[in-house]
């Protein structure tokens, strides 16, 4: 299993965010990646939509299912990672890096101290896969 | 071009890729009749510049083309397969027969009443036989399918709301669906301008009642369920979830593809539903394949009754005639044009017709006990979760123990069964369910039948544990072997385009 990296917080719904002063890049989780399988389209959000926390703001297609990707955080979208409407293989490839879905400016900062560490979101994936 | 029907990659080769120039399938005479067609005529926004790229066949390459595709094609004709009714069960060659003749090929939609009353009859019988079945009091049997019928439901749904309570109507926007709903149902919803609400499932695999109590109110226009539900298994609360979603105002719509556990034995109707939707190759046994026709059907309470698409048949017992009777006022409006796929529904009316009402409770309960049998022989080799209690027509087992210990995935199991003459379950769906594989045998199948697929499926999870890598790489022995579905829709090619471009026709079709 890949490190979930320190810096970031987790949600339950498997996204990961690496907040920089006012702003958070989001993604989906290793687990996430892993439990989809090869991911084939991403349905991605445009740069000013507002996304809210627990809401969903993206699609995630493999060959098996399609889900929802659901906010961590509530604010505006001020990056969208273009990369993945050709590569969407990214998600399955770098999940916590260069597989990243969006940006934003964060409405509600306060909101990131709910989300899970890297450790707490570990314990709770391998309790999931039990 | 190769005369063969396998091309030099060990593809099949399309038609257009089986084209030579020139070469033609027909070669009427030369016309002696003046040409009144001119190209002139039309605006020339509507004229091609180019003539549309169409492979250039004998007839006899078509024949074989087709021919040698229907030899590599599996069917229930050839064989079982474990998808079950909400396929499409084995069509019975009576109602082929019956729909067959003549005097049924040669209908038109515009002929006078008087002479069509037998067909007419046959509509009016159908809907008052689908009405018995499900408890309901009127239906239409026009949808063109079983998707345009659920958008009918749904509208239906919004009709009865602006009617009872204009005022509010815009506020129920809700439609809640379990999350082991078939990908339909949400999808319906949505088209209709709706939004999803999904409800969990318990732990023992039925609709979470205190979660949807929490989900309804004032918003809520209506629940779409299966009953029994995509696990196989009885939605014993079914009852106090029908008297949660009224006391909030909304309805309670059925989705029949699970009807063949239950025709015969328990109505819709007597559950509390206000709208059946019935897909007529489920249970009723209609072909399906090739992209239909198909024939959806809706079937409602009475006070739903007056929102239904016309005109319906009815019968003038006076007269001993049958009429089209135009719908009311309040309809939501026709769906299609004329009365729905005739055909199809009179091969659901032969079916119902042949075995009577004995039989299709016969055909309930030996699905019912088919798909119990299978289920209690692969318990030794597959976990199958909600193992409590009887299942109904189908089951989902699991293939997480030997993802965990292999790394292979159910779908993998389900290749490795396409080499032992089996065509595969459903794989991961339900979505609830780890690795699942869906199994629905259907009344058809016998005894050796279901011992048959039984030990090829634990030859397939024995294989999984021993040989892994034969399996990784299955089907072996099918006509195409292991395909790439990551590439094929990660690049996505919905036609065919020459290779490299042709200069002279191309397949851009009209240009503007």
């Amino acid at each position: 299993m890949a490190a979930y990296p320190q810096e970031y917080r987790y949600s339950k719904e498997h996204e990961w965010v690496k907040v920089s002063g006012n702003k958070a890049r989001i993604g989906i989780t290793d687990y996430a990646q892993q439990e989809l399988g090869d991911v084939v389209f991403v349905d991605l959000p445009s740069v000013g939509d507002t996304i809210t926390a627990g809401q969903p703001f993206a699609v995630v297609e493999s060959v098996k299912s399609v889900s929802d990707v659901y906010a961590p955080v509530s604010g505006e979208i001020v990056a969208v990672n273009d990369h993945l409407s050709d590569s969407p293989e990214l998600i399955n490839q770098s999940p916590h890096d260069e597989g990243w879905i969006c940006e934003v400016e964060m409405s509600n900062p306060a909101e990131v101290d709910e989300l899970m560490t890297a450790d707490e979101y570990q314990a709770s994936v391998k309790s999931e896969a039990e | 071009m190769s005369s063969t029907n396998q091309g030099a990659d060990g593809a099949y080769p399309l038609l257009f890729e089986r084209s030579v120039p020139g070469r033609r399938g027909v070669l009427p005479p030369a016309t002696t009749v003046p040409v009144a067609w001119n190209p002139e005529r039309l605006p020339a926004s509507l004229r091609r510049a180019r003539a549309p790229l169409l492979p250039e066949l004998s007839e006899l390459d078509v024949v074989r083309h087709y021919s040698g595709l229907s030899q590599r094609n599996w069917g229930v004709d050839l064989g079982f397969y474990p998808l079950g009714s909400c396929t499409m069960k084995y069509n019975p060659k009576v109602n082929e027969a019956i729909a067959a003749l003549p005097g049924w090929q040669r209908l038109h939609p515009y002929q006078p009443e008087q002479t069509v009353q037998g067909a007419l009859q046959i509509l009016f019988e159908l809907e008052r036989d689908l009405c018995a079945l499900t408890g309901m009091a009127q239906a239409t049997l026009q949808p063109s399918a079983g998707a345009q019928a659920e958008l009918l439901g749904l509208l239906l749904i919004r009709a009865h709301h602006q009617h009872h309570d204009p005022a509010h109507a815009a506020r129920r926007r809700q439609i809640i669906v379990p999350d082991s709903a078939h990908g339909t149902n949400p999808a319906s919803a949505a088209a209709a301008g709706y939004e999803v609400v999904q409800v969990r499932s318990n732990d023992r695999g039925l609709v979470d009642v205190k979660h949807l109590k929490e989900l309804v109110g004032p918003q809520t226009a209506g629940l779409m369920l299966t009953n029994p539900n995509t696990l196989g298994l009885f939605e014993e609360d079914i009852e106090t979830i029908a008297e949660i979603i009224h006391a909030a105002g909304g309805l309670l719509y059925y989705d029949g593809a699970n009807l063949n556990a239950i025709v015969g034995i328990v109505r819709p109707a007597d559950m509390g539903f206000d709208i059946v939707h019935l897909n007529l190759h489920k249970t009723f046994s209609t072909p399906h394949g090739g992209g239909g026709p198909g024939a959806g059907v809706i079937a409602v309470t009475p006070p739903l009754a007056p929102f239904l698409p016309g005109p319906r048949v009815e019968y003038d017992a006076a007269k001993n005639q049958y009429h089209w009777r135009a719908a009311g006022p309040w309809t939501v409006g026709r769906l299609r044009e004329f009365y729905g796929n005739f055909g199809v529904l009179l091969r659901a009316w032969a079916y119902i017709r042949s075995l009577g009402a004995e039989g299709l409770r016969e055909v309930a309960r030996t699905a019912v006990l088919n798909a119990n049998y299978c289920r209690a022989k692969l318990q030794d080799c597959l976990e199958v979760p909600y193992a409590d209690r009887p299942c109904k027509h189908e089951f989902v087992a699991s293939a997480r123990e030997v993802h965990r210990r292999t790394g292979l995935h159910a779908q993998d199991l389900a290749k490795g069964l396409l080499d032992r003459g089996f065509h595969a379950p459903t794989v991961a769906f339900p979505l609830i369910v780890e690795e699942a594989l869906m199994c629905e045998p259907t009344e058809t199948e016998s005894l050796q039948t279901l011992d048959a697929f039984v030990d090829a499926l634990q030859q397939v999870v024995h294989l999984a544990y021993t040989q892994p890598d034969e399996l990784r790489t299955a089907p072996h022995r099918a006509p195409v072997g292991r395909l790439d579905e990551v590439l094929a829709n990660r690049h996505l090619k919905l036609r065919w385009l020459p290779d490299p471009p042709a200069t002279g026709p191309t397949a851009e079709g009209p240009t503007p």
